[in-house]
């Protein structure tokens, strides 16, 4: 099993499955109904000019979050093929 | 028409509404199915757009048709989601029925995310309708959606649709028509982790809160994924039994480890997992990567990304500032030949001059607006059918993160330069309440079009002699419209920081692909808003108008033999001169102080009032003569009046009060009370006051 890092910190491009997130914070709350939740794949695709929010791809779709919360989710890099 | 209920409810006319997340194409589904039959205004107590239409069967019957702003969950996270969900639950049924059957209205190339809303609202155990809208793009996106295996595993309609194409309209009016709509299978179990919990739950909302038991177990469930419960009014507070009981098993779960939202939201996901497998299939090639994903690299890419975003702004305030151009002259050439028209066709006295004077020219003051604002809600209406609006947001949300707001407070307070007025209606995009005020508060800061005329006379008044050089005229301009933006993210940090402090917003938002725009959904809504606005505050504009006209020509003169000395002893003058103390520390006098007086109408008046005061002709194309004139004007020792420091001073003091009623009546209806308005009044008048004090008195001591 590979270790589990900050989405924050997963190289641009990348995907990986999510581990986990804190249980509380209204954003982890949305985070979850926006599909989500522990075991979803996700993939990274860019982070705005700035460095911050960072794009993801989950379920289809392509959704913002911050690094602020990215910090908190623990992903396990899925390993290109 | 009353008759009592017993009569009506066999022919009751049935409530449908409308819900799905944003960018479902929900609003073209709703047009195209009530065209212009519809009533749009608010939700009491409430900014959200409340929409209502009409639709017919296909037997001819009326149906009430409602179109719930998007929302992604029940579980409101912004003042639109709190509706949708007051209105499903039959919390808001002093204002909005409740209704009695949903079409729920889904993307189709993103059916798992959709769905989750969908999942939550059979809870509800009401006949509904699913429309599985964009079929093309989920064919594109290789998904194969098959809605006969969905209407078989959910036990409902479910209807195909490209709803900008109008397919699967028809349809839709169908299954809408049926009278004996199916209650859907709803075949899921609540986890066991949470399930006694919810039922202990449900039973105190039946019994502590009088809810009926569907809407009870609804209730239950999205208590466990609320955060906060974002109340809103006509929603009542829980019973303290059920919000013990509730506190009781968050507590429990909390020393347990027990992750009770992720497992009820993972329980919804699992659920709707096993029914896209069965009803989707999805092609093995390979999807390249969408047109969408191709733009995007370009759009948010680290130079061009930028440089977009600027060539749209650029585009944005060319036209405001050339297109609309014309029809502002036309109308002001229509307001004054309507005038002269009436002038001719009236006797001379007190009413001719209210009536063309008062009335007209309010009226003109009005539809004056009218071209920049119409421009403006066309090119936001345009990037938020395209998608790009979210784009902008993304770019720009470390930007103003610094100051404590995020991406989506940026378009508003752009617009906020040519006019705070749309600027202000454009803050309904921003879902945190706290954020939208704050935004709501500053924008006013933005120098605004109608200070343009005020800042261009100043600086030619500057010099008392010869040309101002080019130079310094425009290192003034961008002077001024830095100072204002510097002011509005200034106090932005100050508000998150003391007054609004809220946690930090979030930026968790949907990127949704791009799609073409609707053009006439784009200028529907661009009518809609330019209505609100000629209705909202063209009426306090029209007001106020005559409200000035009166004060400055009441009470009437025999010795007056110019309309200055007239002006200079009506009601305004003397307003003028009352104010004379507080303003002459700014070294401004009374007559300044009638230009300040009725800038309240709209800024740019400070121009014509000046000419009034000063005794000049009016002539918009030639300012020369009150030129003169202000070079003239001095104080009663003989100082001159407008020394460069004066009309430095005065074009700070435009920068930072809050000057303008319109824009005031749009604050009042934007924040439903007048205590943000009046806010506005005194902070930004009360700092403009403090900041050319400091100047002017600096600058006097410096010898300027």
């Amino acid at each position: 099993m590979a270790d589990s890092i900050a989405l924050s910190s997963l190289p641009i491009g990348s995907s990986a499955r999510l581990v986990k997130f804190p249980l509380s914070g209204s954003a982890f709350l949305r985070l979850r109904e926006m599909g989500l939740l522990p075991g979803t794949t996700l993939t990274l695709l860019r982070t705005a000019p700035m460095g911050d929010p960072l794009e993801i791809k989950v379920r289809g779709y392509n959704l913002t979050l911050r690094k602020s919360e990215a910090d908190h989710v623990l992903v396990e890099p899925i390993a290109t093929p | 028409m009353s008759l009592p209920a017993h009569v009506k409810s066999g022919t009751k006319q049935p409530v449908y509404a409308f819900v799905g997340n944003p960018n479902c194409g929900k609003s073209t589904l709703f047009n195209a199915l009530t065209g212009l039959k519809q009533k749009i205004g608010n939700y009491p107590g409430v900014t959200v757009e409340r929409k209502v239409g009409t639709a017919y069967s296909q037997h001819g019957q009326p149906m009430t048709v409602i179109d719930l702003p998007g929302a992604y969950s029940l579980a409101a996270r912004s003042p639109d989601e709190a509706v949708t969900r007051d209105v499903l639950l039959g919390r808001r049924t002093n204002d909005t029925e409740m209704p009695d059957r949903i079409v729920c209205i889904v993307d189709g190339s993103n059916l798992e995310r959709n769905l989750y809303l969908v999942h939550q609202i059979l809870d509800l155990g009401r006949p509904v309708i699913l429309v599985v809208n964009m079929m093309d793009l989920a064919d594109k996106a290789g998904l194969k959606v098959r809605t006969g295996q969905l209407e078989q595993e959910l036990g409902i309609p479910v209807i195909a649709a490209e709803a900008s194409r109008g397919k699967g309209l028809i349809e839709l009016k169908l299954a809408m028509s049926r009278p004996d709509l199916p209650l859907p299978h709803h075949r899921w179990d609540v986890p066991a982790a949470i399930s006694s919990a919810v039922a202990e739950i449900q039973a105190s909302l039946q019994d502590n809160d009088q809810k009926p038991p569907l809407i009870a177990r609804a209730e239950a469930l999205l208590l466990l994924t609320d955060q906060d419960q974002l109340r809103v009014a006509g929603s009542q507070p829980l019973s303290d039994r059920t919000a013990a009981i509730l506190d009781g098993w968050k507590k429990r779960w909390s020393d347990e480890g027990t992750d009770w939202s992720g497992t009820l939201v993972g329980a919804r996901y699992d659920a709707i997992g096993t029914l896209v497998q069965d009803c989707v299939q999805t092609s093995d090639q390979t999807v390249d990567q969408s047109t969408s994903d191709k733009i995007d690299a370009v759009v948010t890419h680290g130079f061009w990304g930028w440089a977009v975003l600027g060539g749209i702004m650029t585009a944005l305030f060319l036209s405001i500032f050339t297109l609309a151009e014309h029809p502002m002259n036309w109308i002001d050439a229509g307001t004054v030949a309507l005038a002269d028209g009436v002038k001719a066709a009236m006797p001379a006295g007190d009413f001719r001059d209210l009536v063309t004077d008062g009335v007209i020219a309010g009226v003109g003051g009005v539809l004056i607006f009218l071209p920049q604002i119409l421009i403006l809600f066309f090119f936001i209406g345009m990037l938020e059918s395209t998608g790009y609006m979210a784009r902008a947001a993304f770019i720009m949300d470390r930007l103003m993160s610094r100051v404590g707001l995020n991406g989506k407070s940026f378009i508003p307070l752009l617009s906020s330069y040519a006019c705070a007025i749309p600027g202000i209606m454009a803050t309904r995009t921003i879902e945190d309440p706290k954020d939208r005020l704050v935004t709501i508060l500053v924008a006013p800061f933005m120098s605004c079009s109608a200070r343009l005329p005020v800042y261009l006379l100043m600086i030619a008044a500057l010099l008392p002699t010869g040309e101002v050089p080019l130079a310094t005229k425009v290192g003034l301009m961008i002077l001024m419209y830095a100072m204002g933006t510097i002011g509005a993210f200034g106090f932005a940090w100050l508000f998150k920081r003391t007054l609004l402090k809220g946690e930090p917003p979030l930026m968790i938002m949907e990127l949704p692909p791009y799609r073409r725009p609707r053009v006439k959904d784009v200028a529907m809504q661009m009518a809609e808003r330019a209505g609100l606005f000629l209705k909202r505050a063209g009426t306090i504009i029209l007001a106020i108008s005559i409200v000035l006209w009166a004060l400055t020509t009441y009470p009437k003169s025999d010795d007056a033999i110019n309309p200055a000395e007239q002006v200079a002893q009506s009601y305004a003058g003397q307003a003028g001169k009352l104010i004379e103390p507080v303003i002459a520390p700014l070294g401004f006098n009374w007559e300044i102080g009638i230009g300040l007086i009725s800038s309240f109408a709209a800024r740019e008046v400070f121009v014509s009032a000046t000419s009034v005061v000063f005794n000049v002709e009016e002539d918009e194309e030639d300012t020369a003569p009150l030129l003169e004139a202000l070079r003239r004007a001095t104080w009663p020792d003989g100082r001159a009046l407008f020394t460069p420091l004066v009309c430095f001073t005065l074009m700070v003091f435009y920068v930072f009060a809050m000057q303008c009623v319109s824009t005031l009546a749009v604050v009042k209806r934007e924040t439903n009370s007048w205590r943000w308005p009046l806010f506005q009044v005194g902070y930004q008048t009360g700092f403009a006051w403090l900041l050319c004090l400091i100047i002017y008195q600096t600058g006097t001591a410096l010898g300027f």
